[in-house]
C-alpha cells in the first residue's frame, strides 16, 4: 500500500488545471514509475496526488501545418516508440525511449514524467535537448513556452511552479528536418538500467562536410546538457576520423561529471568521448569502432 | 547401467501449477486475522541503542504491538542450516538474538512493530525515535584483522576462526627452493547475493492444538524447527514448520533468518498469525550474502610445468554474524588442497573474519566459486608465464582417478574430467582460436578461456548426512512419496519420483510426491543444500522403494507359491521371471493386500539413509568473449559447461540447473557486487536496479553437455549437480578477457568501470 | 478516502471500492484472491507482478488500482480455460522453462502479449520483449527457447532453435 492520502483523477485538461490551482499541495502523477517509487522510499508521505492519465488531450502526437511536432506529455514510451510520426521525423526519440527500463515500464512511463522529474539520467532528455524541444507550460490562467535547456535548474529540479502543468512538447520542423540522429546509451545492463552516460547526436551532412551538429548528454552534468564547444568544432567540419576524434574530445569542456560509486568522473568523460565519436561515425557512415 | 525412468526427460511435476499461477507460495496464503510486522532497523553500522521513544508510534491507530529487545525472552540461536553437532566444539555459533541491543551492521534488527496492515506497521516504525551510541566500524576483512580495529563480538578479535593446513613431503620453504618458477598473486572476489525472486517471508501462528506453526520460504524446514524450538524453549513436537512452494533459495534460505522473529511476534500477539515479509532492500542487507574472499597465492613449478609447491591465504569477509561460520572458507581450503595436488608441499591458511557488513552465509557453491575463480585464474597465469598452454598445464597437474583427498580421505572413484576437457576444447575450437586471436588491434577483441573444477557432493565426512523418505502404496498400486528433502525449484521432487518409479518398476506417472515440507508429515531431512539431495536423499528413496518392492514381491511369491527371487515388477505388472509369465497387475495385488480379510496389510516403508561416502563431481567451462577495450564491455559470444555429475537422472532438469548456475557465475564475473558507503557502512546496492542481476539481454545462450561415468557411491551412479554449474564460468570468462586483451584482472566484478581502469593502466584506451 | 472503479478482470466485469494507495497488484491479490502475480521488488525492477492491462503487460506493483478503471485486466489465472493450458503455458512446461516458478506468471503474461500481437519475432525481438523480467533460476535459455516455440506454434517466429 502506497502512502497516498488523497487521489484525484483529472478528466480533462481544464479540470486538471483548475484542480491544480485550487490545491497547491497536490502533486501530479503521470505513469507513476518515479512518483510511486518516491512514495515507497518514504520521500513523500500522506501524498495528495492528481492523476492525468485519463486526459486524452495529453496523449496524442501530431504534426501541425508548419510541420512542427507536438508530443503529448502523457504519451508512454511504447506509444512513442511505435508512433509513425516519430519514426518518420525523429526516430532518435524512438531509439532513446526504447532504451528505457523494460517493456512493462515503457508501457506506462511517459515522456512528460521522464522530463518533469528532472533527472539527468532521463533517456529522453538528451534527445529532446538536441531537438531544441520546447515545453508548453500551462496554468489555469496562463501559458508559456520554455526551451528544454531552460527547463532544468538542478539535479531533480525543474522550473515548474505550483499550479503548472506541462501540456505539450513541441519540436519545430527546422530542428529536425534534414537531420539524422542516434542515441547511444551506456549502462551496465542492456535493459532495466539507468544510463552511466546517455549521448544523443543529431547532424546534417553531405558525405564530405558536417553542416550542423547537436550533441545532448545525460549524466554528464547535474542536468542534461548540450556540448556547445564540440558542436562549434563540428559545425562545418570536414568528415574524417581524425576530425571526428578531435571534436569528440572537445565534449569534455561542457561536462561537469562527478565521481560517484556508480561510475567515476574519468570513466564518464571517456565514455562521452567514445560514444560521441561512435555516434557521429555511425551517422556519417564510417565504421563506428576502430 | 540401463534404466527405464532414470535418464528420461520427464516433465517436472509442478510445472503446470506454476504456469497457471495455482502454485501457492507463502504470501499467497492469507489467514483470517492476519497481522503484519515491520522490523525497526539500525541506522548506524556499529554501536548501541541508547534509548527508544515509542510514544508517537504507539498512538498510531492499527498498531497492535511494539516489541523492543528488552521484551524478548529467547535463547541466542545459531542461524546456519547445518545439521546439529553433538560435539559442543563443532556446534554453530549461537550469536543471534531476535532483536539486538548491540548493533553490528547498518540495518540490524533493533525492534519490531505488529499492526493490522503493512502500511500502518511501516509508518509506526518510522515514528519510533532511536538514540544511538555509535562506534567506529570496519567493512574490509583484512582491515578488521588488524590491531586496533573495532571489534564486533567480545573484545579480543574479529577472527571467527583460523585454519592452518599443511601437507606434503617437504617443508614449504624447501619445496619453493626447488622450483624453477614462482608466481605470487592476489585475487579478490566481491560479495554477491542470491537474489532469489521471492524475498524472505514467513508467518507464524499458534494452531488450535496449541502448536506454534510457521509457514516459511525455507530450504531447511526441519532445521528451522530445531532452531526455533531451542530459541523459544519449546518441545520439538510443539513446533510445526511448513514449507510451501518457494521462489528460489540458492543457500540464502539455508539459514534461519526470520522464522524466530515471526514466531516470537505471534507469541507476543496471543498466537495470532503474524506475517514477516521482507522487502527486497531488507533481503539485500539483512539476510545473507556470498562471502567476499581475498586470496593470496604463492605457487612454484618446474620448467616442464609440474606443480611442486603451493600456498594460499584466504581471508573471508563473514559480515556481522557467524551464520555458517568458517565452513565456507574452509570448504574452499579443502578444494585448494585437492584439485591440483602439489608434488612437494601444500600450505593453506584460512581466516573467517567479522566486519560490519551484511552477514555472509551459504550460497550456491559454498565457497567454491570464489576459490575456483582465484585458483583457475592463477593457474592460467602460471601456464602463460612458463609458456605452456593453460589447458595442457591444468590437465597435467589436476588430480586423477584413484586420487585420495589428503584432507577428507575420500578416494576418487569416478572421474570424467579428461572427457569433459576434450569436449570443451572441441566445442570452442581451442587450438585454432588460441592462435587466431593473438596480437589483435582495434576496439573489439576476442579471446577464449577455460576453467575446470572439482566439487564434493554433500557434507560427509566434515558433517553428518542423514535423509528420510517414505513410500506408501495406494490401493490401486500407485504410490505416495514423502521425502524430507526440499524441492526449492531445482526439481528434486520430480527426480525422487523417477527414482522410486525406477526401483518399483512402475511408470513415472504412478508416483505422487507429497509436495512441500511439513515437519509434521515429512520425514527428517536437514534440507536442500550441498548438492546432496539426489546423492543422499536419493539413497533413502531407493531404500524405501526397494523395501516396498520387496513387500510386493514377497506377497506375490506367497500367493503364487514361487520363490521371491523369481518375481519381478515391470510396468506395474508382476511377472514370474523364469516362466516369462504375467502373474497379476500391481493394482490387483495392492487391492488384495488392502482388502483380503485374513491377510491384509498396508504396503509402505520409511527409510533413513546415513550416508558415509562422498563423490567428486567434475567439469569445465569454455567460453569465447568479445571485449570492447574502449568501454570495458564484455560480450560472451559462446559459453559451454561440460559436467561429470555421474548418471544424469533427468536431462532437461539437469541442463536447466546448469544454465541457471552458469548465469549466476556470469553475473559474479561481469556485473554483480555488493557495495557499501564507506562513510556510513550502509549498503548502496540494496535493490535490483543498482544490483546488476543479468537480464535476458545481458545473457548469452548457455550450452550444456554431460559425460556420465557411473559413480559406485551414488544411489544410481549420480553425483552433485545443483551447485557445480555456478563454479567455473567466472574464471573462464576472466581468462578469455586476458586472452583477448593481454590484461590480467584480479577482482570481480569485471564490469565496465573496473575493466576500463585495467585497460587504461595497460594503455589500451 | 475510498473510491470506486469498474473494470474487467479475466472476462468478468467488476465494480470495486479501492483505497487510493492501493496498487493493482494489491487489488488483484488481496481483494480478488488472484495470487498468481507475485511481488519480487515492489518497484518495477523484476517483472514478477506483470499482468495485462488493455492487452499490454505492466508491472502491477507500480500501477495504481485507480488506473484500472474502465480497463481490461488479465492475470495468469485468466489465461487457461477449464484447466486446459494455453499454447504458451504448454511451451513453458514442455520446454523445461520453469524452475522455482516465482517469475513464471509474469513472464507468461509478457509471452502471451507477444503471442497476441500481429507481428513476426526474431530471437533479438524475443529477448528484448522479455527483458523486463528477472529470473534467477534458469539463466533464461529455456525461457527464450520456450517463448520461441510458443510463437512458432502460432506462426509468429521463424528463428532457429539452439
Amino acid at each position: 500500500m502506497f502512502d497516498i492520502a488523497k487521489y484525484y483523477e483529472a478528466k480533462t485538461l481544464e479540470d486538471a488545471l483548475s484542480y491544480l490551482k485550487a490545491n497547491p499541495d497536490v502533486r501530479v502523477i503521470a505513469g507513476g514509475t518515479d512518483v510511486l517509487l518516491r512514495i515507497r522510499e518514504g520521500k513523500i508521505s500522506n501524498a495528495h496526488l492528481m492523476g492525468i492519465s485519463f486526459i486524452f488531450a495529453l496523449k496524442t502526437i501530431t504534426e501541425d501545418e508548419q510541420g512542427n511536432l507536438h508530443i503529448g506529455p502523457m504519451m508512454t514510451f511504447t506509444a512513442i516508440e511505435e508512433n509513425e510520426i516519430i519514426l518518420k521525423h525523429i526516430p532518435i526519440l524512438a531509439e532513446a525511449v526504447g532504451a528505457i527500463g523494460g517493456p512493462q515500464i515503457r508501457n506506462v512511463a511517459t515522456i512528460g514524467g521522464n522530463v518533469c522529474n528532472g533527472a539527468t539520467s532521463a533517456d529522453s532528455a538528451s534527445s529532446l535537448f538536441c531537438l531544441n524541444a520546447r515545453l508548453k507550460i500551462q496554468t489555469a490562467d496562463s501559458s508559456r513556452l520554455v526551451p528544454i535547456s531552460e527547463f532544468y535548474v538542478g539535479p531533480g529540479k525543474v522550473i515548474l511552479q505550483p499550479g503548472e502543468l506541462v501540456t505539450d512538447i513541441i519540436i519545430e520542423k527546422k530542428d529536425y528536418d534534414g537531420y539524422t540522429g542516434t542515441y547511444k546509451k551506456f549502462a551496465q545492463r542492456s535493459a532495466m538500467d539507468i544510463a552511466t552516460i546517455g549521448c544523443a547526436v543529431i547532424l546534417k551532412h553531405d558525405g564530405k562536410t558536417i553542416s550542423d551538429i547537436r550533441i545532448g548528454l545525460g549524466v554528464a552534468a547535474p542536468t542534461p546538457i548540450r556540448c556547445t564547444d564540440a558542436e562549434n568544432i563540428g559545425r562545418g567540419m570536414t568528415i574524417s576520423p581524425e576530425n571526428i576524434d578531435a571534436m569528440a574530445k572537445a565534449t569534455i569542456t561542457n561536462m561537469r561529471a562527478r565521481d560517484s560509486w556508480r561510475g567515476s568522473k574519468t570513466f564518464r568523460e571517456h565514455l562521452v568521448y567514445e560514444l560521441t565519436k561512435r555516434a557521429v561515425k555511425k551517422l556519417v557512415g564510417l565504421p563506428e569502432e576502430e | 547401467m540401463s534404466f527405464n525412468v532414470i535418464g528420461k526427460p520427464v516433465q517436472r511435476g509442478d510445472a503446470a501449477a506454476k504456469v497457471t499461477g495455482r502454485a501457492l507460495y507463502t504470501r499467497d496464503m492469507k489467514m483470517p486475522g492476519m497481522l503484519y510486522a515491520k522490523i525497526l532497523r539500525a541506522e548506524i553500522a556499529h554501536g548501541y541503542v541508547k534509548s527508544y521513544d515509542i510514544s508517537e508510534a504507539e498512538k498510531l491507530p492499527g498498531v497492535v504491538k511494539i516489541v523492543l529487545p528488552k521484551d524478548v525472552k529467547a535463547n541466542p540461536w545459531p542461524s546456519a542450516g547445518h545439521p546439529y553437532s553433538l560435539n559442543p566444539a563443532h556446534q554453530d555459533i549461537a550469536d543471534r538474538q531476535i532483536l539486538n541491543e548491540k548493533i553490528r551492521l547498518f540495518g540490524d534488527e533493533i525492534g519490531a512493530v505488529v499492526a493490522k496492515d503493512e502500511l500502518t506497521a511501516e509508518k509506526a516504525v518510522k515514528l519510533i525515535k532511536v538514540a544511538y551510541e555509535a562506534l567506529p566500524f570496519v567493512l574490509d576483512a583484512e582491515e578488521a584483522m588488524k590491531e586496533g580495529a573495532p571489534i564486533l563480538h567480545g573484545d579480543e578479535t574479529n577472527i571467527l576462526r583460523h585454519t592452518d593446513i599443511k601437507h606434503g613431503k617437504e617443508e614449504l620453504s624447501t619445496a619453493f627452493s626447488k622450483c624453477d618458477y614462482i608466481l605470487e598473486q592476489e585475487f579478490d572476489v566481491t560479495p554477491v547475493q542470491h537474489a532469489h525472486l521471492e524475498n524472505h517471508i514467513a508467518y507464524a501462528y499458534v494452531d488450535p492444538e496449541d502448536r506454534l506453526t510457521i509457514v516459511t520460504s525455507t530450504q531447511i524446514a526441519h532445521i528451522v524447527r530445531r532452531v526455533v524450538a531451542h530459541a523459544l524453549n519449546l518441545p520439538f513436537g510443539k513446533v510445526r514448520v511448513i514449507q510451501p512452494y518457494i521462489g528460489g533459495g540458492f543457500g540464502n534460505k539455508q539459514d534461519v533468518v526470520i522464522e524466530p522473529m515471526a514466531a516470537m511476534l505471534s507469541l507476543a500477539c496471543n498466537g495470532r498469525p503474524v506475517m514477516v515479509d521482507l522487502t527486497r532492500e531488507e533481503v539485500f542487507y539483512g539476510s545473507r550474502t556470498r562471502h567476499g574472499i581475498r586470496f593470496k597465492f604463492k605457487t612454484g613449478v618446474s620448467k616442464d610445468g609440474r606443480l611442486l609447491a603451493k600456498s594460499m591465504v584466504s581471508i573471508g569477509n563473514n559480515g556481522a554474524y557467524a551464520s555458517h561460520g568458517h565452513s565456507i572458507v574452509a570448504k574452499g581450503g579443502t578444494n585448494f588442497s585437492r584439485t591440483y595436488p602439489a608434488e612437494l608441499a601444500t600450505e593453506w591458511n584460512g581466516y573467517t573474519v567479522y566486519t560490519n557488513t551484511a552477514t555472509a552465509g551459504a550460497m550456491r557453491g559454498y565457497g567454491i566459486p570464489q576459490v575456483n575463480f582465484a585458483v583457475e585464474c592463477h593457474m592460467d597465469d602460471l601456464a602463460d608465464d612458463i609458456g605452456m598452454d593453460p589447458i595442457e598445464f591444468k590437465q597435467k597437474n589436476v588430480m586423477k582417478l584413484g586420487f585420495v583427498d589428503p584432507v577428507s580421505g575420500i578416494e576418487i572413484k569416478s572421474c570424467g574430467l579428461p572427457e569433459c576437457i576434450e569436449k570443451g576444447k572441441a566445442y570452442i575450437d581451442w587450438d585454432n582460436k588460441r592462435k587466431e586471436y593473438l596480437n589483435q588491434k582495434g576496439d573489439k577483441r576476442k579471446g577464449v578461456g577455460f576453467a575446470l573444477f572439482s566439487y564434493a557432493t554433500a557434507v560427509w565426512p566434515f558433517s553428518m548426512e542423514l535423509a528420510g523418505a517414505r513410500l506408501t502404496m495406494n490401493q490401486d498400486g500407485s504410490l505416495q512419496l514423502t521425502v524430507g528433502a526440499a524441492e526449492i525449484g531445482q526439481g528434486s521432487d520430480t527426480v525422487f519420483a523417477q527414482m522410486a518409479a525406477e526401483v518399483m518398476g512402475v511408470p513415472f506417472s504412478m508416483v505422487n510426491v507429497v509436495r512441500g515440507t511439513d515437519t509434521d508429515i515429512h520425514p527428517y531431512d536437514p534440507g536442500a543444500y550441498a548438492s546432496r539431495q539426489t546423492y543422499v536423499a536419493g539413497q533413502a528413496v531407493r531404500q524405501a522403494a526397494e523395501s516396498v518392492r520387496d513387500q510386493v514381491c514377497a506377497r506375490a511369491a506367497k500367493k503364487y507359491d514361487i520363490d521371491v527371487k523369481d518375481v519381478e515388477i515391470r510396468d506395474a505388472k508382476i511377472y514370474r521371471v523364469s516362466a516369462g509369465r504375467l502373474l497379476c497387475t500391481l493394482e490387483q495385488l495392492a487391492m488384495e493386500s488392502f482388502y483380503e480379510k485374513d491377510e491384509s496389510s498396508t504396503i509402505a516403508s520409511e527409510k533413513s539413509a546415513n550416508v558415509k561416502s562422498n563423490a567428486l563431481a567434475f567439469g569445465v567451462c569454455v567460453t569465447e568473449v568479445e571485449v570492447d577495450v574502449k568501454t570495458g564491455k564484455v560480450n560472451i559470444l559462446k559459453i559451454c559447461n561440460i559436467h561429470d555429475s555421474g548418471t544424469i537422472i533427468n536431462p532437461i532438469l539437469a541442463s536447466g540447473q546448469v544454465e541457471g548456475g552458469m548465469s549466476m557465475s556470469c553475473g559474479l564475473a561481469l556485473s554483480e557486487g555488493l557495495k557499501y558507503d564507506p562513510k556510513t557502512g550502509q549498503m548502496l546496492t540494496d535493490n535490483l536496479l543498482d544490483y546488476k542481476l543479468p537480464t535476458v539481454l545481458d545473457t548469452p545462450h548457455f550450452d550444456v553437455d554431460f559425460v556420465e561415468p557411473y559413480d559406485v557411491t551414488g544411489p544410481f551412479g549420480n553425483k552433485a549437480l545443483g551447485e557445480p554449474p555456478a563454479v567455473p564460468p567466472a574464471a573462464a570468462i576472466r581468462n578469455a578477457i586476458k586472452h583477448a586483451t593481454g590484461v590480467r584482472v584480479f577482482a570481480t566484478p569485471m564490469n565496465p568501470q573496473s575493466l576500463f581502469e585495467a585497460f587504461r593502466e595497460a594503455g589500451l584506451n | 478516502m475510498e473510491q470506486t472503479i469498474s473494470f474487467t478482470i479475466n472476462d468478468e466485469q467488476r465494480t470495486m471500492v479501492i483505497h487510493p494507495g492501493q496498487s493493482l497488484l494489491e487489488l488483484i491479490r488481496e481483494d480478488l484472491g488472484l495470487t498468481g502475480a507475485k511481488q519480487g521488488c515492489g518497484v518495477g525492477e523484476c517483472g514478477a507482478c506483470a499482468v495485462l492491462v488493455n492487452g499490454q503487460a505492466v508491472d502491477s506493483c507500480l500501477y495504481l488500482a485507480a488506473w484500472a478503471d474502465g480497463k481490461t485486466v488479465v492475470t495468469v489465472e485468466g489465461l487457461s480455460q477449464y484447466g486446459e493450458l494455453t499454447n504458451m503455458q504448454k511451451a513453458f512446461v514442455e520446454g523445461g522453462a520453469v524452475q522455482c516458478g516465482f517469475c513464471t506468471p509474469g513472464i507468461i503474461m509478457t509471452a502471451t502479449e507477444m503471442e497476441a500481437r500481429d507481428r513476426n519475432y526474431t530471437e533479438a525481438d524475443i529477448k528484448r520483449a522479455l527483458s523486463g523480467h528477472l529470473c534467477r533460476c534458469t539463466g533464461y535459455t529455456k525461457i527464450v527457447e520456450a517463448t520461441k516455440k510458443g510463437l512458432e506454434n502460432v506462426g509468429k517466429c521463424s528463428c532457429d532453435h539452439e
